[in-house]
């Protein structure tokens, strides 16, 4: 376990000590502070963090905020954690280390995971805000977090399994955005099919998941369909890092 | 095979890789006694790479076994990377990391605790001479510099064996002889295993040499005796103050001569005198030579060097 150990604390201390983790931390800020000021604006009397989760409302959907944030921002922060191992060959020290290969991958995804809780962390002054402010409904607010953080590992899953796959981290940044895009606008393609398809979709799509969280809702088969698929991707990275060593 | 106790912590059998069609190594198979330092000896694309990363468990072989310590290191992976320090080929550090906090990031990693990472440091930096450079970030180091701490991580959990890739490739010639001799000063206590291109750094450094040479072990020895054994035919240039054709027949029939050839400058001869493995012919020339009314004016030794045995060992194909 010193390995994992190691390895968790080795990658914590690059986020908070990297430009990139202030940057990607800035722009996350930046970013939801805007849908932020949008929500505070909210014309309708029923004070909420909508916007800050989700985004606009265009009409039978929505789009933007922290969902939409985290998806450019997820795969900034995970693109490093492999393919930089790769380039430098550092990997080569980290493989032939006494460590299994599920501690490389599991230590990096709670490092990234801990960078990212801190970062959701940094937003709750905006729930502060609003209860000094206003009058909210508290439980669309703390579903609504516990939905972020759910989402949150899930974005990082498939940035680090991206990262796994090739040495270079714009490509793994780019690929882990385009995974992420999919998934996220997989909801409005579900309203252009019918019948099966259109239910597949929806399923597969991180949004719609989301949605009832914000909404004050914590539907078990919301929380097993983030869990399950980020256990998938994080699974899949060991089967890739493991099988490294055949090629 | 040896008459000494054997103590085999490597054992290494019928190790075949493929990256491709054609095999990087094929059929490398040896031993290393407790305490040895072998070096493994070959041009660039022999396989000693190859062969390091096998042994070091980052990559299984398509063919063939290593034993550590009588553990295989597929099977029983980790318990043999816990016995080994590694330097690999390029010296890969992660570059954003203080010295310090590099080598204390690699303690932990190979299960140290911080206690005896902290009793450790203070003998790696001094042994690798980084006192000066404790807090300075790894990226900013010189090459050299680098190499010593490459090196550090790779005795710091003070491992049974330490296995080096190259070890001095690409520093410069002073901190080459440093590195050396810290190999050797290791070599003392450890088991080490190191890979070059560098004959005469082999010979200094290894008490055994294997010579591998396109994924295959061609010569094992020791320096001292891979020199006599490539002594086996040595040259003798002598010169003598006449140009006298007549001595070249007497030379020829000296027990041991296996060739002459002669060379007329203005007033004087050289002669180019091959000589058989085992026989020291020096004595008789030079009487032969009074005896025929000429006088001696040099003679030399000219026993191939390493270099040339090596060249002669590798660039040898096919066969
Ligand atoms: N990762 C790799 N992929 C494909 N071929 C490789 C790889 N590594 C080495 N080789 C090939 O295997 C052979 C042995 O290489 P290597 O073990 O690196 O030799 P050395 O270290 O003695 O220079 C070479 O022909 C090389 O081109
Ligand atoms: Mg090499």
């Amino acid at each position: 376990m010193r390995g994992l150990r190691a390895i968790i604390t080795k990658e914590i201390l690059s986020f908070f000590t990297s430009p990139t983790g202030y940057i990607v931390g800035m722009i996350f800020l930046l970013g939801t502070g805007i849908f932020f000021t949008i929500d505070l604006g909210n014309p309708f009397p029923e004070a909420s963090l909508t916007r800050f989760f989700v985004g606009l409302d265009f009409g039978q959907t929505t789009f933007g905020g922290v969902t939409l944030i985290l998806i450019l921002i997820a795969p900034i922060l995970t693109m490093r954690l492999i393919s930089e191992e790769q380039k430098l060959g550092t990997i080569e020290l980290l493989l032939t280390s006494p460590v299994r290969d599920w501690e490389i991958i599991i230590g990096k995804f709670i490092a990234s995971f801990i960078f990212l809780l801190f970062m959701i962390g940094l937003t709750l002054y905006y729930p502060i805000l609003l209860f000094l402010l206003a009058d909210p409904d508290p439980g669309p607010i703390y579903s609504g977090y516990l939905g972020l953080i759910l989402y949150g590992a899930l974005t990082l899953s498939i940035g680090l399994l991206a990262s796994t796959l090739n040495s270079n981290q714009i490509v793994s940044a780019v690929v882990a955005m385009g995974i992420l895009l999919i998934l996220y606008f997989a909801d409005y393609a579900s309203t252009v099919v019918t019948g099966f398809w259109s239910t597949f979709i929806q399923e597969i799509g991180i949004k719609s998941h989301f949605d009832d969280f914000h909404k004050g809702i914590i539907d078990s088969h919301d929380v097993v369909y983030f869990i399950s698929i980020t256990f998938l991707f994080v699974f899949l990275s060991i089967r890739i890092l493991e099988s490294r060593r055949w090629r | 095979m040896t008459t000494k106790k054997e103590d085999f912590i490597i054992e290494a059998g019928n190790l075949t890789h493929y990256y491709g069609p054609q095999p990087a190594i094929e059929d490398v198979e040896f031993k290393v006694q407790r305490g040895e330092i072998l070096g493994f000896l070959g041009p660039n694309g022999a396989g000693k790479t190859t062969t390091m990363r096998i042994l070091t468990g980052y990559m299984p072989p398509t063919r063939g076994t290593v034993q550590i310590d009588g553990m295989d290191i597929v099977k029983d992976s980790l318990e043999c990377r816990k016995k080994i320090g590694y330097l690999p080929e390029t010296v890969p550090l992660h570059t954003d990391m203080t010295v310090k906090n590099y080598l204390t990031f690699m303690g932990s990693l190979r299960g140290m605790s911080r206690r005896s990472i902290n009793e450790q440091l203070g003998n790696v930096i001094e042994i690798c001479r980084l006192q000066d450079y404790y807090k300075t970030i790894v990226g900013k180091l010189s090459k050299g510099y680098r190499q010593r701490v490459g090196i550090a991580q790779a005795i710091l959990h003070e491992p049974e064996i330490l296995v080096m890739d190259e070890p001095t490739i690409g520093i410069d010639p002073i901190q080459v002889v440093e590195t050396r001799r810290l190999i050797q000063d290791i070599g003392k206590q450890q088991t080490v295993v190191l890979s070059s291109h560098i004959l005469p750094e082999v010979s200094m450094v290894c008490g055994r040499v294997l010579i591998i040479n396109q994924g295959q072990i061609v010569a094992e020895d020791t320096p001292d005796n891979l020199a006599t054994r490539l002594q086996a035919t040595q040259q003798i240039l002598v010169e003598i103050s006449s140009t006298n054709k007549k001595i070249q027949p007497v030379l020829e029939n000296i027990e041991g001569v296996t060739g002459v050839k002669r060379q007329r400058n203005t007033d004087n001869t050289t002669f180019e005198i091959t000589v058989a493995d085992g026989y020291d012919v020096r004595d008789a020339i030079s009487k032969v030579i009074i005896e025929n009314d000429c006088s001696l004016l040099s003679m030399q030794l000219n026993s191939m060097s390493l270099e040339q045995i090596f060249l002669k060992l590798t660039t040898s194909e096919g066969a």
